[in-house]
């Protein structure tokens, strides 16, 4: 199975990615949970519009690794880090960085689907009224806009003003994702963008992911190995923190260097 | 198997005893004070001054020194309680110190009025020089009330999920941004219920203005912060122990118990209203 799909995009992806610029470097970096490393040593750089699949055993660190790239682990207590990550060349630990700036610049959808208590239209336009955007026919083409881009607008357009707590868990997590899409960052970070999903809407995901990397940078967290191998250009695998071994996805999948990646990646591992 | 089932029955018997003892002996409560009172009530009793020694007329200005020292008590003890609260949960780092201070305040809600009455003639009346006064009386049943209205607005802060705070973050919001459009306007609902049901405590407190402003009995209605003032449950008080014909106004403090109730329960009403209102606000 896993091969197969595989097979269908070999070759010519690797070549082309291959010329765009650097966007992000992880330079030797540690992450700490007060004394517990959760994160050790990743050395990393990611290509300017391509899509990288961060995929690992449960627990060994991909969300926290996600987080690191808009800092919102700076909103727990007692984590530490050592090392740099930058993003078009740029610290974003350095001290003179704005993190709100930082954050405007790469997006998050998050593991668990939190849509605001407020209606459709209102979770998708929030991150444009904080950012000061005032022009009410702006928001409402934006709003369209990123409805359309992450495939939930045809389910939507009629009921804009209705509470977002009505929407089923993966609608939900397509809202997440249009929010985030509305203030056009330029990485965005995707932790389990499909887990709640349907074959259906996950389809619909895996094709936007595809439009959107022409935009974006994307970092996406996955447990499903087919769709790692379907939507991203690079695949990073983790375990217990480390990362065992990053390549082009095609590599991962057909000849890792690396046994034990053969043993995740083919389901053999454990 | 029988046997469990007999224990059930007999547990089940005693919480439902429980629950007819407290709600009886409140009913007797309430059938008391409104029987004996509502004789007592007449258009008279509501809008004028006391007479001849208290023994006739009404409890107006009584009525009108209440209604403006809770107002006082309301304007020191609604913003700085939300605003503490806020920053004890949105913006304090969870440290020792943060874990005194909170502990501090669940602590003082505990003091006694008495001791919050003497701490207010001592800080507002003596110190200050404020005299007796609403004023004086008001900022001491604010500060009274202050432990409830912080603890009360925590709890609904800490009801408001983390992935709401997150959500907002991560789209760019600042820390205040977040708070003020995310965490906020789902929390105000519990802040106010917590706010006022403490209000309504204070509005029915005697030990705390006794000494700080309360009058025993004034000609005229209070026409400044700084004048003395009547108080229903300062009246009560009197009626039903100080004055030299008990017997005789009995009737009237029943009316004057009764008013301070009907009080109280229309600031309660008035929570659960705004309660109601404004989650409906949200769930828009
Ligand atoms: N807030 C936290 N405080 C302390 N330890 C944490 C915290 N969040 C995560 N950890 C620990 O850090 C490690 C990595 O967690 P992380 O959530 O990044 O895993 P993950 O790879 O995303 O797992 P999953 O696939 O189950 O989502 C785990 O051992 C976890 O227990
Ligand atoms: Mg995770």
């Amino acid at each position: 199975m896993v091969d197969s799909i595989v097979d269908i995009k070999t070759t010519t992806k690797a070549d082309k990615v291959s010329t765009n610029q650097i966007k992000i470097q992880v330079k030797h970096f540690n992450f700490y949970y007060d004394t517990v490393q959760a994160l050790k040593n990743i050395q990393m750089d990611i290509r300017m519009n391509t899509v990288v699949g961060i995929i690992g055993p449960s627990g060994c660190g991909k969300s926290t690794f996600l987080r690191c790239f808009n800092r919102m682990n700076d909103t727990i207590n007692g984590i530490r880090y050592e090392g740099v990550i930058e993003i078009d060349g740029r610290n974003i630990f350095d001290k003179t960085l704005d993190v709100v700036d930082l954050r405007r610049e790469v997006g998050m959808v998050f593991q668990k689907s939190n849509p605001f208590p407020k209606s459709i239209f209102e979770n998708v336009a929030y991150g444009l009224k904080i950012n000061g955007i005032k022009d009410q026919n702006f928001i409402a083409e934006r709003v369209e806009y990123s409805l359309r881009g992450a495939a939930l607008w045809d389910e939507v357009k009629d009921r804009l003003n209705k509470s977002a707590f009505a929407l089923s868990g993966g609608q939900q997590q397509r809202l997440c994702i249009a929010r985030a899409l509305a203030v056009e960052p330029e990485v965005l970070l995707l932790d389990e963008p499909a887990s709640a999903l349907d074959p259906i809407a996950t389809a619909k995901v895996e094709e936007l992911i595809h439009e959107l990397k022409k935009k974006y940078t994307i970092l996406i967290v996955t447990h499903n190995m087919q769709q790692a191998a379907r939507v991203s250009d690079y695949t990073a695998f983790f375990m217990m923190g480390e990362l065992k071994e990053y390549d082009v996805t095609n590599k991962i999948f057909t000849n890792p260097k690396e046994k034990i990646t053969e043993d995740y990646v083919t389901g053999r591992f454990g | 198997m029988k046997n469990k089932n007999v224990t059930q029955f007999i547990g089940f018997m005693f919480l439902r005893l429980c629950i007819v003892l407290v709600i009886g002996a409140l009913c007797i409560i309430l059938y008391d004070i409104f029987s004996k009172g509502l004789p007592a009530i007449s258009w008279e009793f509501l809008t004028e001054s006391p007479k001849k020694g208290m023994t006739e007329g009404g409890i107006w200005p009584a009525i009108v020194g209440t209604f403006f020292v809770t107002v006082i008590t309301a304007l020191l003890s609604i913003p700085l309680g939300m605003g503490c609260a806020i920053y004890l949960n949105e913006y304090a780092k969870d440290g020792k110190l943060t874990r005194l201070i909170r502990m501090s305040i669940r602590n003082l809600s505990g003091v006694p009025s008495i001791v919050y009455g003497l701490f207010g003639v001592v800080l507002f009346v003596q110190m200050m020089h404020l005299d007796t006064c609403i004023l004086s009386s008001g900022l001491t049943l604010g500060l009274m009330t202050l432990p409830w209205t912080i603890t009360a607005s925590e709890e609904a802060l800490k009801s408001v999920p983390q992935s709401y705070r997150d959500g907002s973050l991560a789209l760019g919001a600042t820390k205040w941004q977040s708070i003020q459009t995310n965490v906020l306007p789902y929390a105000v609902p519990g802040m106010l219920t917590g706010t006022i049901l403490g209000l309504a405590r204070a509005a029915g407190e005697t030990a705390p203005i006794l000494f700080t402003g309360a009058a025993f009995f004034l000609p005229f209605l209070p026409k400044n912060w700084s004048d003395q003032f009547m108080a229903l449950p300062y009246h009560l008080y009197i009626m039903s122990t100080q004055h030299h014909a008990i017997a005789e106004v009995r009737p009237l403090a029943y009316g004057t118990a009764l008013v301070l109730i009907v009080l109280v329960f229309l600031m309660n009403l008035a929570a659960i209203i705004a309660r109601y209102k404004l989650r409906k606000i949200r769930l828009e």
